[in-house]
């Protein structure tokens, strides 16, 4: 299963497209091992324009409700159940999109930043400003870090997940300050609490507008007097510190720590495998300069990396998805009253990873995280249920004796291991079971 | 479940290394060292119930009599005419009728001022700081993970009830079980099930590093559980006291998932609208019963983060609370395996004392918390704390949460508690 990087392109390229995407079909792997490694890596991150596989997947219709004028409580039950419909809509629509698109990069990239900047419906509630922050992650996600995280800090959806628009010169409001510092851009150690309190301040005016859910600046209510943070001093606003942050020393070697833990292996900022993408980024918070520092860095295709992180649910259920049924999520499936979408979402609910519901600001923890009794029961479950729709004439086709093999072009994994690989023999006969207990495999289980 | 049924699951299944490794595994072979056990064990199995979110104790065990609290509260507060009178000035919030009736018969204990030094107002750290018992440093592991980690290797001590695993259930080189609220058995293809048996036996070393051997663990150990547990439901019929089959996008999602800073709207779909804690008691209370010899369930209930319009929500959730506590205890009470069960509730903090201007409660510090069973002493433990000297808005604690997981490990399950907790904490006298 672990090969050296190069001597199997084949290899090569399932693992970037399960790192970089959410796995590869066969007709994707063969045409990218064909055009070779690096060609493919230029590909994933430069794809410009419209994707052809999202042509007919249309952006959901949602609501800008109007909470203070629904005084009625029978209109303001109606207003929640049509939340709550929108709800299930937005999720179906970024799982079709996740298994749909012709390049995934950009939509595991816009995971990636949603665990990173994580904020959750739970709180949030309005389906729109979740929409409205996820195609912002979408759309300068891979432009500069400064630009991205100070677009985030005046999201409607970050301002009220944290607090920011409760940020008063008469009470400061910390939990934002802090974790900007501690989760977005520095890590812990790299600031005090101090620090915290001056940062509080300078976000003081920053609200929500709740007329058409807008960033607006209340000078009455900022905090102008000087402040000192992390050694700057003056009357500093909340843009101030967020140029401070995103320009501070210890700010790359974060980034590009997050970057690599959930991309690579997990690892933390000493690691001098981030040195290459620490280089890269830098000059210009570049954040595509520092994903293709990653995708190319010897280290990403190495052991370590090749059998260093679990798939979490996400990209459990959309990579099966994308291999086997790929039309079960399809444009034409993307509708309010979406049976397959609320399926998946159960799925994703029991095992416990559910879009724009992160467990809370630290996002999805990793690895042994997914490794529960119940999620190995669910992700069975899951399996026996999808390989029922799914197209498996690659294995039916094949004779019974060349089915295990099959299996693993299918799934994209180079080799089975030997306990495997028996266990799989002895279902050769029913391609369903095969399949299905593929899909439980130590081998598919590690993204 | 008779014992001679259960070898019979274990053999059933295939489990590596014959009856005996099964019989130690489960609880029948001799003692660890690290386990001191009185001479007669005074109660178990422990419910751990956590509340996420901060629960607001002063309109849980409310002093309806200190002007301070009806000044601070205004509307937000309950009056005389509203509580459950409980004496020392307090009352239970009125939704606490089973928890009253507990207290009446002398099994529920209301411990006060529960906190700890220095408290952190975050949802994420102060939740991390009750799990892993570590106020002052970070760690990875939960109190009961630890406690596995001191005790063997079997993971049906514990078992925390939804997909994820809490900090709280997470050892260094063990993990409780965590089993499905919905439906547990395997589905069944040709074969199917030997053959995941067959890849689940895959040695540590088969070449797919320390995650892939993890991968297989889990594997195992499914099987273990799920026979286990599988061969329990079926033995015992569910007493419905919730939605038996709800774990779907709804609100179920038991022990391991947080949702901090939520708060479900009044009228949410009906997919949330049973009681996701009695779903939680009601595998718990089956699993007791027949005979599991689980040592520490781990369930949860979520919404209590009320920063706005808090009476309504903070109302229903309490009532949930209620009835899913009270109707488990008085369910499994009365079975010979389930006398000795206690329930624990805990939060990651209390409420600010003073209501904001929303009609709800910021982030506070101390809170009371419960402990209910006939193993109980019931009663008041630890001093209610002052609402005239607050810190910067907030309660200061009284009663050190560590000494209420010490008294829970020690004299209510017989087990040293030192292997859990970094430190000696007094325990409580209520037990």
């Amino acid at each position: 299963m672990l090969s050296v990087a190069g001597t199997d392109p084949w290899a090569d390229v399932a693992h970037l497209y399960r790192r970089a995407g959410f796995g590869g079909r066969p007709d994707e792997l063969e045409a990218a091992a064909a055009a070779g490694y690096e060609a493919t890596v230029e590909r994933l991150l430069g794809s410009t324009g419209a994707d052809t596989g999202l042509g007919g997947l249309a952006d959901p219709v949602l609501t800008a409700p109007r909470l203070g004028e629904l005084a009625d409580p029978a209109a303001r039950q109606a207003l929640q159940q049509q939340l709550a419909r929108e709800r299930q809509e937005l999720s179906t629509w970024w799982l079709a999109r996740m298994a749909s698109a012709t390049n995934p990069f950009p939509e595991k990239r816009t995971l990636f930043w949603h665990g990173h900047f994580a904020t959750s419906i739970e709180k949030v509630r309005i389906p729109l400003l979740m929409y409205r922050q996820n195609q912002l992650l979408r759309s300068q996600g891979d432009g500069d870090f400064h630009a991205l995280t100070l677009a985030v800090a005046q999201d409607p959806a970050m301002l009220i997940w944290l607090d920011a628009a409760s940020d008063r010169k008469d009470s400061p409001n910390e939990n934002f300050a802090r974790e900007l510092m501690e989760l977005f851009t520095l890590g812990t150690g790299n600031y005090t609490e101090d620090d915290v309190r001056a940062g509080a301040r300078a976000f003081t005016g920053w609200r929500l507008d709740r007329r058409d859910y807008s960033f607006a600046f209340d000078a009455a209510d900022h905090d102008d007097g000087m402040k000192t943070f992390l050694g700057h001093t003056g009357d500093l606003s909340g843009e101030d510190v967020i140029d401070i942050v995103t320009h501070h020393p210890a700010s790359p070697r974060w980034v590009a720590s997050r970057v690599w833990s959930h991309f690579a292996y997990p690892t933390d900022p000493s690691d001098p495998v981030l040195d290459e993408l620490v280089a890269a980024y830098t000059p210009e918070l570049s954040l595509s300069a520092l994903f293709r520092a990653l995708f190319l860095h010897p280290e990403f295709r190495g052991d370590r990396a090749r059998s260093g992180l679990v798939k979490q649910p996400i990209e459990y259920v959309v990579g099966a998805v994308r291999v086997l049924a790929p039309d079960l999520l399809g444009p034409q499936s993307a509708t309010p009253a979406d049976g397959p979408g609320r399926l998946l979402s159960g799925v994703l609910a029991q095992l416990g990873q559910v879009p724009f519901d992160p467990p809370n600001v630290g996002g999805w923890p990793q690895n042994g995280y997914w490794l529960t009794t119940a999620s190995s029961l669910a992700r069975l479950r899951f399996a026996t249920s999808l390989v029922r729709r799914a197209d498996l004439s690659a294995v039916e086709d094949a004779p019974s004796s060349g089915r295990v093999e099959a299996t693993a072009r299918l799934l994209g994994i180079s080799q089975w291991s030997d306990p495997t690989s028996s266990a799989l023999s002895q279902v050769a006969g029913d391609p369903r079971s095969l399949v299905a207990l593929a899909l439980a495999s130590p081998e598919y289980v590690l993204n | 479940m008779s014992r001679r049924r259960f070898l019979t699951v274990l053999a059933g299944t295939g489990a590596a290394g014959a009856l005996g490794v099964g019989m130690a595994r489960h609880g029948f072979g001799s003692p660890t060292p690290a386990v001191r056990r009185t001479g007669t064990t005074p109660g178990g199995p422990l419910v751990l119930v956590a509340l996420y979110g901060g629960n607001d104790g002063l309109n849980t065990v409310v002093p309806y009599e200190d002007s301070h609290y009806l000044a601070a509260r205004g509307t937000l507060g309950y009056g005389a005419h509203e509580v459950l009178p409980v004496g020392d000035g307090l009352g239970l919030h009125p939704n606490l009728k089973g928890l009253k009736g507990l207290w009446d018969a002398g099994h529920l204990a209301i411990v006060r001022g529960v906190g700890y030094p220095d408290p952190v107002l975050s949802h994420f750290r102060s939740m991390a700081i009750w799990q892993s018992a570590s106020p002052a440093a970070e760690v990875s592991t939960g109190w009961v993970g630890r406690w596995m980690d001191a005790t063997g290797s079997d993971p049906l001590r514990a078992v925390s009830v939804g997909p994820t695993l809490p900090l709280l259930a997470s050892g260094d080189k063990t993990a409780a079980a965590a089993v499905p609220a919905g439906p547990v058995g395997l589905p069944a293809g040709p074969g199917l099930k030997a053959a995941f048996a067959a890849m689940s036996r895959a040695p540590a070393g088969a070449g797919l590093g320390p995650l892939g051997a993890r991968v297989v663990q889990s594997g195992s150990d499914l099987l273990e559980v799920q026979a286990v547990v599988s061969e329990a439901l079926a033995a015992e019929p569910s007493t419905s006291l919730g939605n038996t089959n709800s774990l779907d996008g709804g609100g179920t999602t038991g022990a391991g998932a947080p949702p901090s800073g939520s708060s479900k709207p009044p009228g949410a779909p009906a997919s949330a609208a049973g009681n996701p804690l009695a779903t939680q008691l009601d595998l718990v209370g089956r699993l007791i019963k027949a005979g599991v010899p689980t040592r520490i369930y781990m369930v949860s209930l979520g919404g209590f983060d009320t920063h706005s319009a808090e009476k309504d929500t903070h109302a229903h959730l309490l009532s949930q609370l209620d009835q899913a506590v009270a109707g488990f205890l008085s369910d499994v009470g009365t079975h010979q395996h389930g006398r000795g069960t206690v329930v624990a509730t805990f939060s990651e903090f209390g409420r600010r004392v003073a209501a904001n201007a929303s009609a709800g409660t910021d982030h506070g510090t101390a809170a009371p918390l419960f402990v209910a069973g006939q193993p109980v002493k019931g009663g008041f433990y630890g001093e209610q704390p002052s609402l005239a000297a607050l810190d910067e808005g907030n309660l200061e604690f009284t009663t050190d949460f560590r000494s209420v997981y010490a008294t829970l490990l020690g004299p209510l399950l017989g087990y040293d508690p030192d292997a859990a907790l970094s430190g000696r904490f007094p325990t409580l006298p209520l037990v």
